[in-house]
């Protein structure tokens, strides 16, 4: 389903598996710590992946907006990797995307009766993206690559990690916008009068060029990170590093 | 091919690939594929597929139902919280309002009999605190700049005038259009006003009662407000101004036989 998760799963499995044969129980291969971790900022599914954009771009215009969108998506992942997780063994491969979008739909419905309920103005500010999270590749991507294998425990770990990287990626982008756009954070002014904002940044235009330079940042820094130790490999962090030590 | 009680040694594999693969020290994730599956490859019967999907579409069906019944009052709740707010606005203050249907070109309290109030055009009339009619809020959207601008206005037929005007939904250009919420001097330019209102350039009028300053930058947006109002009211002023007559005479009637 998703080209990052497969590939790090190759290649971890490539140097470490076949020097230890069959030491390795399959789905043990990383700590718990890694799973999370790997959501939050390795594998961040928004800045890395690339996935869960189309909110990322509509709604981050303010930093209420982006994280009411930002914990209505961990909900929904969380609460669907947590059932995927437990049902895997009856649900039959055939239907299991199905399962999984229904899965995901009632979780998204959920959230959407819920926030209308209680925070009214932030629904009608989220408008169609809300239940447009039924639709974002990264829940559906976790459900098919992580939780549909690997035990509870760690289906949810791993919905917590990508669910907090997206937090953090969908704030990052809110507050630019909102800071460069209205001059405030959260509604509160930062900058005074005296400052005139940049309109463009809370209108569609500025989302683009907030996740441009964002990323621009992003691989830049990654780039100079990989420079900095060229011929070791830094990434099987799990099992294979600490055979290593 | 069944997964059950399987842990899979790489995501995105195929299911039912056996683990000897790993054991058998194949260097190859792709050859490891065509490895022969140790457990005899069974079709999964189609009943089992339906009835999966039947059962957690009714699991599914079921949790919605109990969340919507949590939340659908509380959504109504906020809906009339907000028109409430709305009409004390437009209305400054009044101490109750009642509603009241456009039912074949007259204004009625009441439903007719077997109506469905959903489809009804309705205003609102508000009254102070000794039960006076303070005027009627009158709600109504056309296409703005953007998006359907919808905004709430309140009319004292007795004297003729707007009370205020307030937008409810506008998806505006932020910084330029949606100044008709934002900026309060065009917001409260609205009270007093006699319609049918004319936009004027700003610092252009001529002081005039019809007149309205529009927003410098939000020309389209400014005249979406002002047609609204006049839209609105050019229907619905000869049936307000027919429902307080006929009020007024009722009343008279009503004081003559007392004073008789």
């Amino acid at each position: 389903m998703t080209g990052p998760e497969n590939a790090t799963e190759l290649v971890r499995h490539a140097p470490g598996a076949h020097e230890a044969g069959a030491a390795i129980l399959p789905g043990r291969t990383t700590t718990p710590g890694y799973d999370f971790l790997r959501g939050v900022w390795r594998e961040n599914p928004v800045l890395v992946q690339m996935l869960g954009l189309c909110p990322a771009l509509a709604v981050t215009n303010t930093v209420a907006n982006s994280l009411a969108m930002g914990l209505a998506t961990f909900f929904v992942l969380t609460g669907s990797s947590l059932l995927v997780s437990t049902f895997k063994n009856w649900i039959p491969k055939e239907v299991r995307i199905a399962s999984f979008i229904l899965i995901i739909a009632t979780f998204v419905t959920i959230a959407d009766l819920t926030l209308a309920a209680v925070v009214p103005d932030i629904h009608k500010a989220l408008g169609a993206f809300i239940a447009l999270i039924v639709v974002n590749c990264m829940i559906l991507g976790r459900q098919e690559a992580f939780a549909s294998k690997r035990p509870v425990g760690r289906a949810l770990l791993d919905a917590f990690g990508t669910g907090f990287g997206f937090i953090i990626a969908m704030v990052m982008m809110g507050s630019i916008r909102e800071l460069l756009g209205n001059g405030s954070l959260l509604g509160y002014s930062v900058f005074g009068d005296s400052f005139e904002p940049w309109i463009i940044m809370i209108l569609p235009p500025g989302g683009f060029l907030t996740l441009g330079l964002i990323l621009i940042v992003f691989g830049w820094w990654r780039g100079r990170k990989a420079a900095e130790v060229p011929r070791v490999r830094r990434w099987p962090h799990g099992v294979a590093s600490r055979r290593a030590a | 091919m069944s997964r059950r009680g399987r842990k899979l040694p790489i995501a995105g594999q195929p299911s039912g690939e056996a683990p000897k693969a790993d054991e058998a020290g194949s260097t190859d994730v792709a050859e490891s594929k065509t490895a022969p599956a140790e457990v005899s490859v069974t079709e999964v019967p189609s009943w089992r597929l339906v009835t999966t999907l039947a059962a957690a579409g009714a699991l599914a069906g079921l949790a919605i139902v109990l969340v919507f019944s949590w939340a659908e009052p509380r959504i109504e709740a906020h809906r009339a919280e907000a028109l409430r707010a709305a009409i004390g606005e437009v209305l400054r203050g009044p101490e109750r309002y009642e509603t009241l249907f456009v039912v074949e070109g007259a204004l009625s309290a009441s439903l007719p009999v077997g109506a469905d109030s959903a489809g009804l055009d309705r205003i609102y009339e508000g009254f102070d605190p000794t039960g006076r009619p303070m005027g009627f809020a009158i709600a109504g959207g056309l296409p703005g700049y953007q998006d359907i601008v919808r905004l709430i206005f309140g009319f004292d037929a007795e004297r003729g005038e707007l009370l205020g005007m307030k937008v409810l939904e506008s998806k505006e250009t932020p910084g330029l259009g949606d100044k008709i919420e934002k900026d309060s001097a065009f917001v409260s330019s609205f009270r007093g006003v006699v319609p049918p209102i004319e936009g004027v350039k700003a610092g252009e009028g001529t002081g005039g009662e019809h007149e309205v300053d529009m927003i410098t930058g939000a020309t389209i947006s400014s005249r979406t407000v002002i047609a609204v109002i006049n839209q609105r009211l050019e229907t619905l002023r000869p049936i307000i101004e027919a429902y307080v007559r006929e009020r007024a005479a009722a009343k008279a009637a009503v004081g003559a036989e007392a004073g008789r």
